[in-house]
């Protein structure tokens, strides 16, 4: 069939115009919009006393001047808490802008508004704020102990406490498995902070149409809907006089699902009030010190297990570092504490998490959203054991892996869904096996001994995870064959790059047998489409993926339909190829798809040739019968949503080889192989491409990227001089190998690919360096300094 | 991050640029290539009140081999000197280490005499200049100075260059017969200023024992640190030379500091190892030489 | 009080163009907000990222670390310059082919660089192709793919001349 596109590595339709400055990011809309710069706190815990902007009411070109008391009822409020959870007790969020304290270097304080962004950033420079400076919070460690509070009403800095307990078969429990374990270990684990880091910051873009008394905002988010239902709610406007749309993205990663941002509701806000185009585009600096940040934890785990390395009981006990605020709930240590178990039984099981304020920038989910924590923790301990014993490590992991045939496979434990966490499927013993070829895992004692005997120092390192992907609660699909015979279709989560004008154009060719190039696809714009959550946790091609095929499924349905009656033959003997519907096995007897769409919508005027074809005295329809029949609707479309019962269990398995240097403690990767399981590709190439992005996030999380804070809470690395993203030549090359294991939840049997790369990097870093130097790795990123450091102290 | 106001001001003559210098004073900054001030002033950490744009004065982009040495202009942009095959025959230090500076884009725009005005410790082009014994010529309206390395780099990120002067070339002297230098440097990532770095320049005598043996250090003290180390190795051939020794007297002399990359200790111990490479390295550029 | 103004002229790909700026004025905001190219994305405005890089004379240079005062009388290509009228490039077709983009955000400046490498090289090796993308950030692609478009750009190139 020619237009099986499913599985094919079609090149990506959205490139041309990326290709050729065509584009149309944040920054690149509104060029006669005013602009909006902030007044930033500079201090990481301070009152506000007074604010003087007497100074820069001189500044040429300045239009507003905005702070906390300017702002009416509900804009005044709290942003919002936007996942709830029992656990946590004490969430707390920012003002839109700061109400008489700063909690974090960064907040908002005053808002300008100017007719460009150098003479807004110049009246910023201008304004005074009087602080009265406090002595801040900084590291989880200080937070737990709770002698100084970030929240006056929050005691101990304790957010959210939650512990879960996966008991083992005979209701016997961790604590008592580990006790009576003939071996136990027991050590710490730590992990700093880095950040999503898109190249393109946030940024708003906001139109109040006075005479329509609507509004229109732009924003690079991963959540158009939802930002609309806040925006609406914020403004105090009905939701249909609102639309917002996400335009080209450049990059999310996590850090753009967060809503609303501050600047999300005040930009428009000052445009309505204002009746001017306003807009803010994020500076680099700004998004340092005032977006969002991830992954700091301090991990205690405590483990028992058997002579053969097999796990009888595991806790941890996580502390989590949430920054100021806690906007987006605790997703992502519930994440940590529910993903640490990966692909293994682990007799039993308890976790437990704190998650503490600190006086910094707030923690929300970071591409991999607290999984690069949870399998560092896990697969550091998996090589623990595997020293401990004298073992080979991936024999530890083969010894403790879920068995294919014991899928659907209970943790026992209840995931960021709130749904209990039941692996759908997956084969890891052929995984680790791929993975070991593919490394030559076998043969690499040999090869450490020739390189040492030439004084180089190697190891080779693994690590295995498993990712929940694909949640819900739902996402839709809407297709339309137009007279034309063209085919759009929309979707209501948004794209950063992702590719998904591309792989939802190649499911719906697929679905409904036309070309390609006929498909359409519009994400993100609510125009389009009302009703989404977002892009977030691996779930666009599983969610929208699947609700498309679904929605295309009705409309091929009513366009056989109506094919039949044209043709006078049975729906069932019908199939589509190439935009014609034919009888199957007999090409003559066909109908074009546009024809079909023509049919599907009575018309009482004709304003072209087609649309003649379908008026009340031309069509084909019976006068015995309505024009639209009951149960019908005009027109060739339809719309659906797929909502899983819960998520679709992605997995993967890394190994690298990295070289150490004996002499300057410099970390080389030799090579770096990954052997992935998203189920069914959809497009191979895009899957590739989103490894190979995982994994240099990875590598940078392992070994360069850090957010390092000094005791006054001041972000000592907020330039991309001092914070270190890996350039072409800090990443090695990835190799590939896919294992299809189809979920069975979804129609298209497909798994999520978006995050997985960047999650196991750094527990297969820590492992391979730990294999090179034969000193314990126990916090990651690693840099050749503190490298140096570990070898003086084991020596 | 938008750059604060200033007045701009673009000579089209050296005079011009002089008077107009003359007229601002501490109030004027000189902005050549960019690549260091530029990035100041988008984060408005630098607001000078007139900014003097030299790029039209295009007699200054001249590189020229002069008695001993190459004469770098001010507007001789880092690729430009790093390209010249003559610059490379008469001091090889200068493309040894341009390699090492930043990333290509950034040597497209950025300039040698800039880099040295520059003062920055971790930079290298200071640290060529100091090994070599260079100097940079300063004119000013009615005259003009020339300024040995020695006393050229007086604090981090503080030159010689005072109010009303512009730098209007540097020179380096040429290698000697039978010499060698190399250029070593150990950054987070390519192209990053580097964690400690060490240029050295070895010559030999008549009998190729090692009779001059110099290194430069960045990223270890407040200035670019030079160190004689010729007695610590020994006036011996290369071979047998101890190179290990000159390290440690190199590590002796400098003063590192801790920051967010790196430890004061790390730093100290990477200058050693790469004092060794380096010196290493250029005595067999001097034995080939 | 108002800022003063510079009355500048650039040749920006191929077609002369005036424009009056504040001295301080960014050429990378230059080209964005005055000349409406927006292809030229800018991602740190500290040099570091690469997204802003346009062709200055032929050469690759950052356009957030110049002043569009600077380029004055000088020629500048963008990325919206590259293609041959409705023609891409070869290195913009290299691009897509080996899947060289993601969010696209960095891929003005990459292929603004790649083009200038190629032309002086036009048949670099691995090691190369590193060095002369060295100073380009990308968040997305893990820069496997973009070196593959580099070797795959010199290819179509050398097929093509």
């Amino acid at each position: 069939m020619t237009t099986k596109l499913f599985g094919e590595p079609v090149q990506r339709r959205e490139d041309p115009r990326l290709l050729t400055g065509r584009g149309r990011y944040l920054d690149d809309l509104g060029p006669d919009a005013l602009a909006a710069a902030f007044v930033r706190s500079p201090h990481a815990h301070a009152l506000i006393r007074d604010i003087d902007v007497s100074d820069a009411l001189d500044v040429d070109g300045l239009v507003a001047i905005y702070t906390w008391e300017d702002l009416p009822d509900r804009l005044a409020e709290p942003l919002p808490l936007l996942i709830p959870h029992p656990a946590l007790t004490h969430g707390r969020t920012a003002h839109p802008l700061a109400r008489e304290r700063v909690r974090h270097v960064g907040e908002p304080v005053v808002m300008v508004v100017a007719r460009d962004r150098y003479l807004a950033e110049d009246a910023c420079a201008l304004i005074r704020v009087d602080y009265e400076v406090l002595k801040p919070v900084v590291g989880v460690e200080e937070a737990a102990q709770g002698a100084r509070l970030v929240h006056d009403d929050v005691p101990g800095n304790v957010g959210a406490h939650l512990v879960q307990e996966a008991p083992a078969a005979d209701g016997r429990d961790a604590r008592e498995l580990i006790e009576d374990a003939p071996h136990t270990l027991a050590f710490r684990l730590d992990v700093e902070r880095s950040a999503s880091m898109p190249l393109e910051g946030r940024g708003v873009y906001a139109r109040w149409d006075a005479d329509d008394s609507s509004l229109r905002v732009y924003s690079s988010t991963q959540t158009s809907t939802s930002v609309r239902m806040a925006v609406a709610a914020k403004l105090g406007l009905p939701l249909p006089k609102v639309e917002v749309i996400a335009p080209d993205v450049g990059g999310g990663f996590g850090v753009k699902i967060v809503h609303p941002w501050p600047e999300e509701v005040l930009v428009p806000w000052a445009a309505m009030l204002l009746g001017r185009e306003v807009k803010w585009a994020e500076d680099r600096r700004e998004h340092f010190i005032s977006s969002a940040h991830e992954r700091a934890q301090v991990q205690f785990v405590r483990v028992g297990f058997d002579d053969d390395g097999r796990l009888l009981g595991l806790e941890v006990t996580i502390l989590h570092d949430h920054g100021a605020y806690t906007p987006y709930g605790i997703i992502v240590p519930i994440i940590t504490s529910t993903q640490l178990p990966g692909p293994y039984k682990l007799g039993a099981y308890r976790v437990e998490f704190s998650s503490v304020y600190t006086n910094t920038v707030q923690v929300t989910p970071y591409r991999g959203a607290g999984r690069p924590q949870a399998v560092f923790c896990m697969e550091r301990t998996m090589d623990r054991i595997a020293a401990h014993l004298g073992l080979d490590r991936t024999a530890v992991r083969a010894a403790n892996f879920i068995q294919p045939d014991e899928f659907p496979y209970d943790q026992g434990l209840t995931f960021q869904d709130g749904r209990p966490l039941i692996y759908d499927s997956g084969d890891y013993p052929e995984s680790l096996r791929m993975l070991k070829e593919l490394i030559g895992w076998d043969a690499f004692p040999a090869e450490k001994e020739r390189a040492a005997a030439e004084g180089r120092r190697i190891g080779i390192g693994v690590g295995c995870y498993v990712e929940g992907t694909g949640v819900g609660p739902y996402e839709g699909g809407h297709v339309q064959i137009t007279s034309d015979g063209r085919v759009h279709v929309s979707t209501g989560l948004t794209s950063q790059g992702q590719g998904h004008e591309t792989v939802f154009a190649q499911i719906a060719a697929t679905e409904l047998g036309v070309p390609l190039e006929r498909v359409s696809v519009v994400t993100g714009d609510t125009r389009r489409f009302g009703y989404a959550v977002g892009t977030f946790a691996s779930r666009a091609a599983v969610m929208s993926g699947n609700a498309i095929a679904l929605a295309c499924r009705k409309v091929r349905e009513k366009a056989l339909r109506i094919a039949a009656d044209a043709l006078e033959a049975d729906p069932r003997d019908l199939e589509i190829t190439d935009g014609m519907v034919h009888v199957a096995g007999s090409p003559g007897a066909a109908i074009p798809l546009a024809t079909v769409a023509v049919l599907s919508n009575p018309l009482r005027y004709a304003f072209d040739a087609e649309a003649a074809r379908a008026t009340q005295f031309a069509g084909a329809s019976s006068p015995d019968r309505p024009p639209v029949d009951e149960g019908e609707e005009p027109g060739l479309e339809g719309r659906d949503y797929y909502s899983p019962i819960r998520s679709t269990f992605a997995s993967g398995m890394h190994a690298a080889i990295v070289e150490t240097d004996p002499l300057t403690a410099e970390i080389r990767i030799l090579r770096y192989a990954v052997v992935h399981d998203c189920g069914n590709l959809v497009n191979p190439m895009i899957v590739e491409g989103q490894i190979h992005g995982g994994v240099a996030q990875g590598v940078g999380g392992a070994l360069y990227e850090r957010m390092v804070y000094d005791g006054h809470g001041q972000l000592l690395n907020a330039s991309f001089m001092d914070f270190l993203m890996p350039y072409a030549t800090e990443v090695p090359k990835v190799e590939t190998a896919h294992l299809q294991t189809p979920s069975p939840l979804n129609p298209l049997g497909i798994k999520g690919a978006g995050e997985a790369g960047v999650i196991p990097v750094s527990a297969v870093i820590a492992s391979a360096v730990e294999d090179a130097e034969g000193i314990p790795i126990t916090r990651m990123p690693l840099s050749p300094s503190e490298l140096f450091d570990l070898r003086r102290a084991a020596s | 991050m938008k750059p604060p106001p200033f007045d701009y001001h673009r000579p089209s003559s050296l005079g011009e640029a002089l008077d107009v210098l003359a007229g601002t004073g501490e109030d004027g900054k000189v902005l050549a290539g960019g690549q260091s001030l530029i990035p100041l002033l988008n984060m408005r950490l630098a607001a000078p009140a007139h900014l003097v744009d030299i790029n039209r004065l295009t007699d200054l982009a001249a590189v020229e081999e002069e008695p001993g040495g190459l004469r770098v202009g001010a507007l001789a942009r880092h690729s430009r000197v790093e390209r010249s095959a003559r610059a490379a025959e008469v001091q090889p230090l200068l493309g040894q280490a341009l390699r090492l500076v930043a990333h290509p884009v950034i040597r497209n725009r950025g300039t040698v005499v800039g880099s040295l005005v520059h003062a920055d410790p971790a930079a290298e082009l200071p640290a060529v200049l100091a090994l070599l014994g260079g100097s940079v010529r300063l004119a000013r309206r009615g005259g003009t100075r020339d300024v040995p390395a020695a006393g050229f780099f007086t604090g981090p990120l503080e030159s010689a260059a005072g109010p009303g002067e512009l730098a209007v070339s540097a020179f380096f002297p040429a290698l000697a017969p039978r010499s060698g230098t190399a250029f070593h440097e150990v950054a987070r990532r390519h192209g990053d200023y580097a964690l400690a770095g060490v240029a050295a320049l070895v010559g030999l005598d008549d009998d190729l024992r090692v009779s001059v043996a110099r290194v430069a250090c960045v990223s270890v003290g407040p200035v670019p640190l030079v160190a004689d180390v010729v007695g610590a190795c020994g006036h011996r051939p290369p071979a047998s030379a101890d190179w290990a020794g000159a390290a440690r007297a190199v590590q002796d002399r400098i003063e590192p500091e801790t920051d967010i990359h790196a430890t004061a200790d790390y730093r100290r111990h990477l200058t050693g190892v790469l004092a060794e490479r380096a010196l290493r390295d250029a005595a067999r550029e001097a034995l080939h030489a | 009080m108002p800022e003063r103004v510079h009355e500048i002229t650039l040749t920006v790909n191929g077609t002369v163009r005036r424009v009056a700026v504040p001295g301080r004025r960014l050429l990378s905001d230059c080209l964005r907000h005055d000349l409406g190219l927006t292809g030229t994305h800018v991602g740190c405005e500290h040099g570091v990222c690469g997204c802003c890089t346009v062709l200055l004379d032929g050469e690759p240079v950052r356009s957030c670390l110049t002043f569009a005062v600077t380029a004055d009388g000088h020629e500048i290509t963008t990325v919206e310059g590259l293609a041959d009228g409705e023609r891409m490039s070869p290195v913009q077709r290299a691009f897509a082919e080996c899947h060289g983009l993601q969010c696209g955000f960095c891929t003005p400046g990459f292929l603004c660089t790649v083009t200038a490498l190629l032309r002086e090289n036009p048949a670099p090796t691995d090691e190369e192709v590193l060095e002369g993308i060295s100073g380009n950030l990308c968040r997305c692609t893990g820069y496997q793919n973009i070196i593959k478009a580099v070797h795959r750009a010199a290819e179509l190139t050398a097929e093509e001349s």
